[in-house]
Order: C-alpha cells, then structure tokens, then sequence
C-alpha cells in the first residue's frame, strides 16, 4: 500500500460545514491545500443524514481542481461514523479524518471500515488515507502509538478545543496552553515519519494574532494548520511558502555539497556560512515545499 | 434592424418611438443640434412669495392635465416620499396618461403600480426600475412603453427636447421662500441634487418641495430659485434612515475580497496608474473593498489620485480626509460620511449633465482614467446587463454603468462567475445595458478576462501574476458547474426600450411569459 498522496503538501486544511451547499460548491477557488467536509460538530444531531446526502453527492459531482478532500466523521463513540465513513468513500472523498483519537485502536477500527467500504464501492485498496485528530490528554501521550498504528496514516492533527478542555483550562491566545501538546504531536510524527497539523485560530478578527500563532507552529515544526475561513489562507500560505532568496541559498548548498562530495571536501562556506552534509536534507526540503508551492523555476 | 451589438430591433419599436439602432459609441461624435429651452415664467412684481400650501394647489396652479410629463430625482433613495406623494394627488384629481420622467425608480415607489393599473400613469421613463414596477411593467401592466436611460442619457433627452417636461418636482432639503434649494441641511440630508439639475434647467414648471423652510437666501443655492416656479412645505419628503446610512461595513467575505485584490493589481499594472489618475467606483462589496486596498498601494507608492467620481461612499471620502486625492466630484452620496465630506472646500457637486450627458462639450467621464462597475451578467462579446434579471424580469437601473464604462479608458466589470446558481458570465446576456465595445477587463472569482480589442492591455499584463484567461473560457467553467441556462422565454409585446447613452435603441425588454412546466 503506496498511496503517493500520503506525503503531499497541506499547509492549509480548511473545514467546512458539509451541510451548506453555498461553502462546499466551490471552495478550490481559494486554494487551500486540503478541504475539511465536517459531519460531526458543524452538523446538528439530527441534520446527520442530510448532512451525508449533500457530502455524497458534492463529492460525486463536483470538480475539487485538485484540492483534497477530507471526510470528518462522526466520533467513534457515535452511531454515525460507518455510515459516515461508507458515504464519503463511496463519493470518492480522499480522505478520512477521525476526530478524538486516543489510541492505535482507534484507527485500525476506521481502517477496518474504510477497506470494507473500498470493496463495497469498487475502490483501489488502499486508496483511501487517514488522518487522527489528538483531542484529550491521553491521545497527546498515545501520540507515537496513534503515528504507526496504519499504513494509511498520514498525519496527526491537534484539536486545541476539547483538548484544553481536557486539561482543564482554555484556550488564551497566547498559546501557553497548547506548548506541551504541540511539541509532543510533532515530535511523535517526526519520529513516525508522518504529518503533524495544528489546530484552529477561530478568532476571525485578530488577524495580527493568527499570524503569529501560524509563525509559532511554522517554526515548531508543524506541516499546517487548520483553518475555519478563506481569509486564513493567504496568510499561512505567505509563511509556509519558502522567501526566494531562502530558495536560492538552498540551491546554492545542494549543487555545492553535490560537487564537493565528488572532489572529497566535507567542509566548505556558502555565503559567508560553513556548510557540511548535514544541511542537505533541510536544503532539499526547502525546494521540495517551493516546488510543491509553485514557487520554484529552477531545474533541481 | 440589427443594431452594433447584434441585436434585432423591431422596426415597429423604430417607428413608434422615432428612434435609431445603436450603431457604436462614437456615432454622435461631433454631432450638432439646438438646445431645447423650457417655457419660462416671469416673475418682476417684488412682493411676492412662490410658497403655495399644498401639493394639490400647486397642480392646479401647474395646469395639470392628461398627458402630461412629470418628472423627479431619486436622491432620497428608498427613503423616498416625495414621488407617491405628488402621484397619490394626481391620482386623486382623477387625471391620466401621465408619463413619469425620472432619474430612478425603486421599492420605495411600489405604491405606484395600482396608478399603472388604472391609467393614471401610462409611460414611464427611468433608469432603470427595481421593486414592484419592474415587475408590473414586465408583466405588460404600462399601457406605453417604459424607456430604461443612463443618468448621462436622461440629461442628453431633456437637452435635446426628446422629452419635454411638464412639471418637475424636486424633493430639497431645505429650500427658502423663494426657491433656492440645497441638497444639504434638514431632516433628509442627501448631500446633493445632481439628478434634479437638468429637470430644474428643462421643465416648463419647476416645483420644490421641502420639509425644511430655512430664510431666504438659502446661499449657495444647488438650484437657483432663477428656475423655480413654487414652494411646497410638507411634514416629510423622506425617511432619513433609509436615505443616507451608516457607511456599509466593509465586506469581511472573501470571494469580494479576491476579487478586490485582483482588481486592485490589475488597476496598478495598468499604464494609468500613476499620479494625477482619476477613479471611480460603485457601492456593492467589493469596489468597496478595492477602494480600500488601492488607498493602500497609492500610499506605499506615493501615488496621488487627481479625482474621484461618482455616488460616492466613505472608503472614497476617506481618500479626500487622508490626502490621497485633490478633489471628488459627487453625484450622489450613499451615505453619511459622503453627506459630511460633501462639506469640505475640495468635495465638489457636479450635475448629472456634467458628469455623464453624452450631448454636450464634454462630461466629467470622458477624463475618467478607471471605473470599476458591476453586472447582472457579461456575455462573450463583454456586453453588459444590468437591468433585467435571469427571470427576465425588469429588476435594475442603468444608473452611470453605460456612460462611465463609454468614457473611461480603463472600464473593469467585477461580477462574481455565478450568481446564486445563475452564470453571470454567458453566451449572449438578456438583455444589453452597456456594449462590449466599452468594456474593457471582467474580473471574476474564477479569473479575469482582458477584452481582446485591448491589446495594449494585454501587452501590459503579460508578466503580471493574476489568473488570467479569455472570456469564453470562464463561461464554458460557468456552464460545465451550473449548466447552460435555458434561454429565458419571453412573449412577443415588446414592454420597454434600453436607450444607448446617445438615445440610440440598444434592445428591447419583451412582456414576461409565465414558465409553464412540460411533459417529458
């Protein structure tokens, strides 16, 4: 199970009611990376079946322009999520994302339904991934476990709401709240090798304040966040997407160490600033994300 | 007869109205006629006052009779009292076949339809109609024909004496003994009586009306008691609320936003951007907001704005305040901060006539560099309508559209790719508004189209990163989501005429025919 999509570039992950036709008809034209289509929190407990009809047939007949779309589904304590998870498959959704997840167990429950869905519906085995949201306290400190329970896990995202809730305090702006959480999430899906997303920035109206929360995570680590509005985007996109001259210096030490290998130097400046083997991979990924961001000309 | 913009004209429409197709922007250029002059009363005895107690004495001291032309202002907007309360009169003294001249007409007169219904008013000619109207007129109910006319288009009619008015009535927010009348002070502030200039220079009688007596000399009068035959005092002229409001909050939504911000750098890669360029802009989302975001590249770059134009809003007024531009020219005023800006020594009042009358030696929207307007829908040729709805329905105005896309060098039409979950962009619009030969740039959520005639700007724009593409490709992306839309059905009555800014035919709005569901 090699699903290409796993390693893809998600800087921004938007949510959206997947109830409402007026946000769902078109949100690609924004250009977040990835979409949200929410049947849990967004939709009232007795708007679920509706909410599922309008995802199914938005999935079915709309056009996404290569955005992809994730399915949130109801949590696994509910009596919706296998119908939730049958209905996005079935439309043809990306992927799954399962709120509240605490434990390994939890993913390969949803695996388990996803790959039951894939044959039901014709689907490619596999071709369906997953991504965890770590809502509670115990799902931080499972966080590894819940990063190598799938293959077709590609990332692990924080719910900052009812995880500070769990924690018995709330969310401040400040981002205190959050510390231990967010370096554990990211520290897992490093080790894990997979994608870690924070979580949403719902004040709309402090914008100086979620750019700086965008530049906290960017610099912890973190592959995105997820977003609640379009008008987030620009914003996150303008930190995520690598600065030209931070691109022309990464060019600069993968062609030098490429050429210094060969002559046997280790050791060497670039710019004024020593160079050794070790920046290589940090370099590559620099023009791998302005590749992936379309910023990027040159010809590595 | 097929007209410049391909539409048929039917020659018994040419003959009843006496009219010509529309054969091109510029075929009345250099064109030379007499001056229609208004009856004129003369007033020398020294003692008297022009107040006359009611609406009713003053019609009959007009001669009002059957057939006569009447004509107004739409300064008041929906907050408008002055039109049903002269109609409701005429109405009362059991006289008909009125023809309504005026500058707009909207929800605020739907009271006017019952007087449709039963003769009193037979023709109406407007720049456009929204409300109940629209729809009584659609609906075959105007015994004549409506006549839908730019702002610029309705002064060059009363110039030339295409139509003679009878009688204007000029709702004024304040006003003396004598006539002098000013759009600024009282209780229905409006900030300007642009649209009633013209009525106050061409109708034989010319009366004010005001819930304002201020003493004589109302100085500087915006229309001079020289052209007024009599003063009305009434309880009310308008409803305040309804007439200016608070500034709109700017749109927090983001499709408007985009499609600001494409404007905004299109408009600034263009060669007119530079100091000294003149703007204007209208009142919906996102001009707003492109104002908004132009202020902040203008600033940035030390770019000075010579004038701005228009009805005009807050966002604009705040470029006077902040020193961005030298002067505003203002036609209408949307809402209270432009009533208040209007008081600043570089905010000037300009006359409908002045600003867009095509018939004479020269409007203010010849000198525009930018105007950024809306649409109802854009077809492939970059033909606009803004007057008829997808129902076919008669549901907007004219307004400045026709005239300031005619005379800017830069004409950018900003409309959303579907409205609701009707293309905006299409194959052939309802209805033709304003030419494609006068639009130059569409913007849309989906991408910006550059009109092939402008092959200066698409040269300008080569290396400029916006989502640029060619109009028919944001129609096929309109078509593949929402579908063609089936060609709106309509019966064979022709209801009303789109006037061309030069009194020219631009097409024909037909009677509605109800949708009736068929059988597969």
């Amino acid at each position: 199970m090699n699903n290409p999509n796993k390693k893809r570039l998600r800087r921004t992950m938007m949510f959206l009611n997947a109830q409402k036709p007026g946000l769902i008809k078109d949100p690609y034209i924004y250009k977040p990376d990835s979409i949200m289509l929410d049947l849990e929190d967004a939709v009232a407990e007795n708007q679920k079946d509706a909410a599922r009809f309008s995802l199914y047939h938005a999935l079915k007949t709309i056009n996404y322009r290569g955005c992809e779309r994730v399915v949130r589904i109801n949590g696994l304590d509910s009596p919706y999520w296998k119908e939730d998870i049958r209905c996005s498959v079935a439309g043809g959704c990306d992927s799954i994302r399962i709120p509240k997840t605490e434990s390994a167990q939890d993913v390969q429950l949803v695996e388990r339904e996803i790959a039951f869905a894939e044959k039901e519906f014709g689907r490619p085995e596999g071709s369906v991934l997953i991504m965890a949201a770590v809502e509670s306290a115990r799902g931080v400190m499972k966080a590894l476990d819940i990063c190598e329970s799938s293959e077709r896990l590609f990332g692990i995202a924080l719910s900052g709401g009812d995880y500070t809730k769990d924690l018995q305090t709330h969310i401040t702006g400040t981002g205190i709240e959050l510390m231990g959480a967010r370096q554990n999430l990211v520290i897992a899906a490093r080790a894990a090798g997979v994608q870690c997303f924070d979580t949403v920035y719902t004040d709309l109206d402090n914008m100086e304040g979620f750019r700086q929360d965008v530049e906290t995570i960017h610099l912890m680590g973190f592959d995105g966040k997820s977003i609640i509005n379009p008008r987030q985007i620009n914003i996150v996109h303008d930190i995520y997407t690598p600065k030209q001259k931070d691109i022309i210096f990464a060019e600069k030490v993968v062609r030098e160490i490429d050429e210094k290998k060969a002559q046997g130097i280790g050791v060497f400046t670039v710019d004024g600033k020593m160079i050794d083997i070790a920046f290589y991979d940090g370099a590559k990924r620099t023009i791998a994300l302005a590749k992936a961001s379309g910023v990027y000309k040159g010809d590595l | 007869m097929i007209n410049a913009v391909g539409r048929d004209i039917p020659e018994e429409i040419l003959k009843a109205t006496g009219k010509e197709v529309f054969q091109g922007n510029h075929h009345f250029d250099g064109h030379v006629f007499q001056r229609h002059g208004a009856n004129t009363r003369c007033v020398i005895n020294s003692n008297g006052s022009k107040v006359v107690d009611s609406i009713h004495d003053v019609l009959v001291k007009c001669g009002i009779k059957d057939g006569m032309t009447v004509s107004f202002h739409h300064h008041f907007r929906e907050g408008d009292y002055v039109v049903n309360m002269v109609m409701r009169e005429i109405h009362e003294m059991g006289i008909k076949d009125i023809t309504i001249c005026a500058s707009s007409l909207g929800k605020a007169q739907d009271e006017l339809v019952e007087y449709i219904e039963d003769g009193t008013i037979t023709n109406i000619q407007s720049s456009g109609v929204r409300g109940k109207i629209g729809e009584a007129i659609s609906n075959g109910k105007l015994q004549g024909l409506a006549i839908m006319r730019s702002h610029g288009g309705r002064v060059r009619a009363l110039v030339t004496g295409e139509t003679k008015i009878d009688i204007a009535f000029i709702g004024t927010p304040t006003c003396d003994e004598y006539g002098n009348c000013r759009g600024i002070g009282g209780k229905s502030d409006c900030g300007v009586l642009s649209y009633a200039m013209a009525d106050a220079d061409y109708a034989d009688h010319v009366v004010a009306i005001t819930d304002c007596m201020v003493p004589f000399p109302n100085f500087p009068a915006h229309i001079s008691m020289t052209n007024v035959d009599y003063v009305v005092e009434v309880d009310a002229i308008g409803d305040p609320n309804k007439i200016a409001t608070g500034a709109a909050k700017p749109t927090t939504d983001m499709r408007k936003l985009m499609m600001a911000d494409y404007c905004t750098q299109f408009v600034v890669n263009t060669p007119y951007f530079k100091d000294g360029f003149s703007y204007q802009t209208g009142v919906g989302g996102a001009s707003i907001a492109s104002t908004i975001s132009l202020a902040k590249v203008m600033k940035e770059r030390g770019i000075r704005m010579r004038f701005g134009v228009g009805g005009l809003t807050k966002p604009m007024c705040q470029l006077l305040i902040d020193g961005q531009v030298d002067a505003l020219l203002d036609t209408q005023d949307f809402d209270l901060a432009a009533v208040e800006s209007v008081k600043d020594l570089h905010h000037y009042r300009i006359s409908a006539g002045e600003y867009a009358n095509p018939f004479n030696k020269g409007a203010v929207v010849n000198k525009l560099d930018f105007v950024i307007l809306a649409a109802l829908e854009v077809d492939v040729h970059f033909n606009c309508n803004v007057v008829v709805d997808s129902n076919g329905m008669i549901t907007g105005a004219q307004g400045g559209h026709p005239d300031t896309a005619a005379g800017a060098k830069c004409a950018i039409v900003i409309a959303p790719l579907l409205q609701g979950r009707t293309p905006a962009i299409c194959t052939d619009v309802t209805t033709v508004t304003t030419p494609g030969e006068s639009v130059d740039v569409v913007i849309t959520d989906y991408g910006i189209a550059i009109n092939p005639r402008r092959k200066d700007l698409i040269e300008a724009m080569k290396d400029v990163d916006l989502p640029f593409t060619t109009i028919e490709h944001l129609r096929d992306i309109a078509y593949e989501i929402a579908g063609e839309p089936q060609k709106v059905e309509f019966g064979d009555r022709v209801v009303g005429i789109i006037e061309g800014r030069d009194g020219t035919i631009m097409d024909v709005v037909r009677q509605i025919k109800p949708f009736e569901f068929t059988e597969e």
